[in-house]
């Protein structure tokens, strides 16, 4: 039982808001230690896990690129395109960015997009000059609201179609768990069952960024 | 074969260069701080698989001191004004996207196309890595081409990277913490004790409750462990197997599908899925670490409801 005192140690230091890299290696100690590990077996088992996840960190190269396209004014052409459209609105745009982020990912290219290469250079400064075409100047506060809603949207789509993929690593990992289990199935099975659940996450996700733009406009009305 | 030593080569020369240009930054006060954090970064691509696990684990230690006590500061790396910005943009015009379309056709050239071809009986590349492969080929490809079209300086890529990382800051690091968290959590066997409580306490004498208990579990189980592949196999072996396909008789496949499903529902929930939740508001600029995940959190509830409903009606059919 105490070993699950790790996870209280998360749960309150994200909550107080400490410093989370720090957080998580006092929960990693706390767990270790309950478990029977010395400090110093945590900090090594801890190091390789370290050294073993680093192509989590890896992605971080698209930044120089990104860096390099900001400079060059690409946030501002991005934002200059969507001031040209007649009847576009965050949420529209949103939901057209909906529809092409789970139709690729659908069929395997979940990694031509996401949040540093995609939604920080190009959808969000689209999506706040869809507000500002619409219902004037944004205030800090609504920017915020719109920039998150932005990123919200990438990891809905991405995360409710990627099954849809045969491929993917999780259905991957469904079919070695079951095959353990000795339920035998072809990963096709499972994708196929991945389609409901993506259309619904596109009527629900699409009509809350419909209604959001209502939300947008009494706020630029108040 | 290219293999990922190759990627982590030129991150590590990418995040030593950050270290550098942070080092000689006077006008970040806090620039040595920021300095050994991205040479320390730097250092875990270079040589990690040199420095032994306690070696990792002692630069784990100081990551975690640096940014604990608040050696970092954000840095004003010499880029354009936002006037000089709007003027260039009109200046460039629509030629700004070719390179931000270069990453993603590169990439699904890479993935789709490059990652099946083999040489003499030797794959191109390494296939399981192929996706982190093809992204930092298309990074290349398609910051040589900015260069050139867009005539952009040559420390332009590492100042404007180390721009961007700076505004992430210490967040940057954390989706790495947190998977190795999970190795260290698995080793204790969190996941096991957990599952153990749920298996135990919850009812699943109906079909429903069982169908319930396993959805929102999975929701819940992945929000404290940070992903949906850790709670998988625990609630799954503990509840779907034993009791929705053994004793209900339900479809495996619909079942485990949907469950999985579930899981992500949960993952938009939690701060411990930082790569989506904490990173974007950092990068994003917004000051409220959480303003991603209390988006996320209607339309993750309402698709924990849908799922449950349709593992109920569609797999017991």
């Amino acid at each position: 039982m105490l070993i699950l005192l790790g996870v209280a140690v998360i749960v309150i230091g994200f909550a107080a808001r400490l410093n989370p890299l720090l957080v998580v290696v006092l929960a990693a100690m706390t767990s270790g230690w309950f478990a029977g590990l010395s400090p110093l077996q945590v900090i090594a088992a801890f190091g390789k896990a370290f050294n073993d996840n680093r192509f989590v960190s890896a992605a971080y190269l698209v930044l120089p690129l990104v860096g390099v396209l900001e400079r060059a004014g690409l946030r501002e052409r991005a934002a200059a395109i969507i001031t040209g459209l007649r009847g576009v609105s965050v949420g529209r745009l949103l939901v057209s960015y909906m529809v092409f982020r789970q139709a690729t990912t659908a069929v395997g290219l979940m990694p031509i997009a996401g949040q540093a290469q995609t939604i920080r250079p190009i959808v969000a400064p689209m999506a706040e000059a869809a507000a500002e075409a619409r219902d004037g100047v944004p205030t800090l506060k609504t920017r915020y609201a719109i920039r998150a809603m932005a990123a919200a949207t990438d990891n809905v789509s991405v995360f409710f179609s990627e099954d849809i993929f045969v491929a993917m690593g999780s259905v991957l990992l469904m079919v070695g768990f079951l095959s353990s289990s000795k339920i035998v199935l072809d990963p096709l099975h499972l994708s196929v069952w991945a389609i409901p659940t993506a259309l619904a996450a596109f009527a629900i996700h699409s009509t809350r960024l419909m209604l959001f733009d209502r939300r947008l406009r009494r706020r630029a009305g108040s | 074969m290219i293999k990922l030593g190759a990627v982590y080569v030129l991150a590590g020369l990418m995040f030593a260069g950050f270290a550098a240009f942070s080092a000689l930054d006077r006008g970040n006060r806090k620039r040595f701080g920021n300095a050994a954090f991205w040479a320390l970064v730097a250092l875990s691509f270079l040589a990690g698989d040199r420095l032994g696990d306690l070696g990792n684990g002692v630069l784990v230690l100081g990551l975690a001191g640096l940014a604990g006590l608040g050696l970092l500061g954000r840095s004003q790396p010499p880029t354009t004004s936002p006037q000089e910005r709007a003027g260039l943009s009109r200046e460039f015009g629509n030629k700004l996207f070719v390179p931000a379309l270069i990453l993603p056709v590169v990439v699904a050239t890479g993935v789709l196309i490059l990652k099946p071809i083999q040489l003499s009986g030797v794959p191109l590349m390494d296939a399981k890595q192929a996706t982190l492969i093809s992204l930092a080929l298309a990074v290349v490809v398609a910051l040589a081409v900015a260069l050139i079209l867009l005539r952009q300086p040559l420390a332009g890529p590492l100042q404007e990277g180390r721009r961007l990382a700076d505004t992430v800051g210490w967040a940057a690091l954390l989706p790495q913490f947190l998977a190795a968290l999970g190795a260290v959590f698995a080793m204790a066997g969190v996941g096991k004790e957990i599952g153990a409580l749920v298996t135990t306490y919850l009812p699943v004498d109906t079909r429903l409750a069982a169908v319930a208990v396993y959805c929102i579990g999975m929701a819940a189980f992945t929000m404290l462990m940070g992903n949906a592949f850790a709670a998988f196999p625990v609630l799954t072996g503990g509840v779907a197997i034993p009791i929705l396909v053994g004793h209900f008789g339900g479809n495996p496949a619909v079942i485990a599908s949907i469950g999985m499903l579930s899981g992500f529902c949960g993952t938009l929930m939690t701060p411990l899925a930082a790569n989506f939740n904490l990173v974007p508001p950092a990068l994003l600029e917004i000051p409220d670490r959480y303003a991603v995940i209390k988006t996320q959190i209607p339309t993750a509830l309402l698709m924990l409801i849908v799922n449950t409903v349709l593992m109920y009606v569609l797999a017991f059919r």
